[in-house]
């Protein structure tokens, strides 16, 4: 038995069910991180099986091998650069017209292939029955059937995996396009036979250069003689599209789908096929012409209730743990700076973060099930119209959604869109859907300053603000800076799922694995940075000698009276320390700029932090506020503020609209430049949103004051 | 008589007789399997009158209303549900 470790690629169509299989197989242990240069996910898992080791990477859920879009790209280069030792296709049983057509395109590709047929129960109840014998021989590759959501047959597929492995020749494959274009594909076949150093297979060389792939052409131009092919190619293209009356790219489409309809009508029974499905019946009402927009607001406003209302009671928990934890720290370490550093820094810094997991935890929970059940594409459909008026797609909607959750996963999921100014206008306005990250400064400054009646409208009318404004930027950005026509919108309505627990909870796992990557050691360095540039110089000239007057105080009064004045002088000697420190300093240097905002230097401190992360701006209004504070029985932060004579509901608010609009965090910042492989972009995004930001909140603070609100 | 996409009616079926248009639209219309030959059945339009959703080959697809006008079909008669 070989101990090498065998590469295994999964590839199929997007909604096959590819990525419940790949849980299947390797569980926890996968990783997802990036292909090189594009931000196209890559999941990664491993899996030992009878003595063997498996490393399996899910491709990009793709319907063809064209240079149509990223996904697809990337998938192809996979196989051909990667030679993984196994390609398994994931087909979902229920629809292989479609789904072998991409089957046909590895085939083509001529690497090692198992084709396993997913969701047979599914293709079952609705009446088609297969015959995966006959698929087998007819295509020369095993097949293997399968349930993914019910984790059978992941046995046997591994099985098959590991068997093939073994063998050391296939089946070689081809696709007969039928007189005209076969002639033409032994034309550039033979022009082809000159080249060296091709890492192509030539066939398929062949084909992907009559079909004009704009990929694979310029590859082929950076070969020595590449050049004198590519004419030899243009000619045969026009010659035979003349003589097809089509196309040649889509003439092989075509043919490719013929030879599929021929190999189904072969396996396939489905005279019982039923013409209206379970997921049609419940598309009668989730899409229905009238009640389709209201039910999907009420799905949106269940999900926002579910996120924020039940994620409260753990949070309360959590808080009690932090604050326990910090207390018993506190306890046990004598007073100094160590304590300072540990309860002040670190534990306040993170343990501020932590309280909000159960908001991020109960959002993912939400859209994967949105995403799993189907529904997502749903709501696409129904918000296209919308969408479109903005300039955007369908399919925009979806990363824009995910901004609720984190920016970074809504830049991310913008590669779906194909088109690229649809693209860079859903990375660009994005990030005004406020981010789960920002929901610890509204909620921190509500509470402070709004009554418990109007808070919710409070928060509604900012969350408003972003998405009206992501409306506003996304006309401009589509009508000045990327013209041109939207992305085709043709998206498939994938069939009704019940989703596994198992990929909800890996899926919940894998984004707040995120979000507390950046709140371990991201947001723990800025804390401590925040802490030391708060407590340092260490030294610093006070306009009074404070001690000379609080032996003063000692000996004027005695003990009861003097104790209030005691803390007092306490409070003003802290104030004064942050003031003169080092982020005091660089808050009053940029003070003049955000004084029409409302911001003092302590709010402008907090800002800038916060650019690592919006929710530091929580953690650091916290340490600035307990090292202000010096009374034995620290009050809570919302308290703190509220007693701040430099805030008020309209700074208050003033200062959500900013936080909600200025730049993006680091880690969106970071997405970005991957996303669209330069720095003019994230660059633009900082300059545009903060300057957005400073324009908004100038207009709700003075406008605020021009009516007389406070 | 040809009629194309976006005029059926949802319930209507018709049989796809000719795909115009150029370029990656076309070719994305012709990846996803709507080809001449084909049947689809228009299952309803959405709440805003745009896009459509058509079934073809056993799969829901749903397109806009200018991508539908590219495919020419081929009305089939009493085929509405």
């Amino acid at each position: 038995m070989s101990t090498a470790c065998m590469t295994v690629a999964l590839a199929g169509n997007p909604n096959s069910g590819k990525t419940t299989i790949f849980n299947n197989i390797t569980g926890a242990r996968q990783h997802v991180g990036n292909y090189a240069g594009v931000t196209v996910e890559r999941r990664e898992g491993f899996r030992r099986f009878q003595g063997q080791d498996l490393l399996l990477v899910d491709l990009p859920g793709t319907y063809s091998l064209t240079a149509n879009s990223l996904d697809e790209i990337v998938a192809r280069n996979v196989i051909i650069d990667e030679k993984p030792d196994l390609i398994v296709n994931i087909l979902d049983a229920s629809n292989l017209e479609r789904n072998l057509y991409l089957a046909l395109q590895l085939l083509e590709l001529e690497r090692p292939l198992v084709l396993a047929l997913n969701m047979t129960d599914m293709a079952e109840k609705a009446g088609i029955r297969i015959n995966s014998d006959v698929l087998r021989t007819r295509l020369g590759v095993p097949v293997v059937k399968l349930i993914g959501n019910r984790n059978q047959g992941t046995e046997e597929l591994l099985q098959t995996v590991v068997e093939s492995s073994k063998k050391t020749t296939y089946r070689p494959f081809s696709i007969d396009y039928g007189m005209k274009i076969e002639a033409a594909i032994a034309e550039v076949t033979e022009a082809l036979q000159n080249l060296t150093n091709v890492k192509f297979p030539m066939r398929w060389l062949a084909i992907k250069l009559l079909e004009n792939d704009g990929e694979v052409g310029a590859s082929l131009l950076n070969i020595d003689g590449g050049s004198a092919v590519a004419m030899i190619v243009g000619k045969v293209r026009n010659k035979t599209a003349v003589m097809l009356g089509e196309e040649l790219e889509i003439a092989m489409a075509e043919a490719r789908y013929r030879v599929v309809a021929d190999i189904v009508a072969e396996f396939v029974d489905s005279s019982g096929r039923r013409e209206q499905t379970v997921s049609d019946r419940i598309d009668r009402v989730l899409t229905h012409r009238v009640l389709g927009l209201p039910l999907f607001f009420g799905i949106m406003w269940l999900l926002f209730n579910i996120v924020f209302t039940v994620g409260e009671i753990p949070q309360g928990w959590i808080e009690d743990a932090v604050k326990g934890f910090g207390d018993l720290v506190s306890a046990n370490l004598a007073e100094g700076e160590l304590r300072s550093l540990l309860v002040d820094g670190i534990i306040g810094g993170v343990g501020s973060v932590l309280t909000f997991l159960p908001s991020i935890l109960l959002l993912f929970f939400g859209i994967a099930l949105l995403e799993d059940t189907g529904y997502m594409a749903r709501a696409a459909f129904v918000m296209d119209r919308i969408m479109r008026a903005v300039g955007l797609h369908g399919k925009s909607f979806i990363p824009l959604l995910l901004g609720f959750g984190c920016s970074v996963p809504a830049v991310m999921g913008s590669r779906t869109l194909e088109n690229k100014g649809d693209r860079m206008v859903t990375i660009l306005v994005s990030p005004l859907m406020s981010c789960s990250a920002r929901l610890p400064v509204y909620t921190l400054l509500i509470a402070a300053f709004f009554h418990e009646s109007v808070a919710g409208s409070v928060l509604f009318s900012i969350y408003f603000l972003g998405i009206s404004l992501a409306i506003l930027m996304a006309l401009v950005f589509r009508k000045w800076m990327f013209p041109g026509a939207s992305e085709p919108f043709i998206m498939e309505m994938p069939p009704y799922h019940l989703p596994t627990l198992r990929s909800i909870a890996i899926h919940m796992w894998e984004r707040s694995i995120l979000y507390l990557k950046k709140a371990g050691t991201l947001i723990l360095a800025a804390s401590i940075l925040i802490w030391f540039i708060t407590n340092y110089p260490a030294n610093v000239e006070y306009s009074k000698d404070y001690d000379a007057a609080k032996v003063q105080i000692t000996e004027q009064y005695d003990e009861e009276a003097a104790k209030p004045l005691l803390a007092q002088l306490d409070q003003e000697q802290a104030g004064e320390k942050l003031a003169l420190s080092y982020a005091g300093q660089f808050g009053h240097f940029i003070e003049p700029v955000i004084k029409p905002l409302g911001f003092d230097w302590k709010m402008g401190v907090g800002l800038v932090s916060a650019v690592a992360a919006k929710e530091v701006l929580v953690s650091t209004l916290a340490t600035i506020y307990s090292v202000g504070d010096a009374e034995e029985n620290a009050q809570s932060l919302q308290e703190a503020l509220a007693a701040d004579a430099a805030f008020s509901p309209l700074v208050a608010f003033s200062l959500m609209v900013f936080t909600l609009i200025y730049s993006p965090c680091l880690a969106v910042l970071a997405v970005v430049r991957r996303e669209t492989n330069s720095w003019k972009w994230p660059a633009f995004s900082f300059v545009y949103s903060t300057t957005l930001a400073w324009v908004m909140s100038f207009v709700v603070y003075q406008g605020g004051r021009l009516i007389g609100l406070q | 008589m040809s009629k194309t996409l976006d005029t059926l009616l949802p319930g209507e079926m018709g049989v796809i007789s000719h795909v115009a248009g150029t370029g990656p639209i076309k070719r994305r219309i012709v990846d996803m399997g709507l080809i001449a030959g084909t049947v689809v059945r228009v299952q309803k339009y959405a709440p805003l009158g745009d896009p459509i959703e058509i079934k073809v080959k056993n799969f829901n697809l749903s397109l806009r209303k200018m991508e539908a006008s590219t495919i020419t079909v081929k009305p089939l008669e009493g085929t509405v549900q």
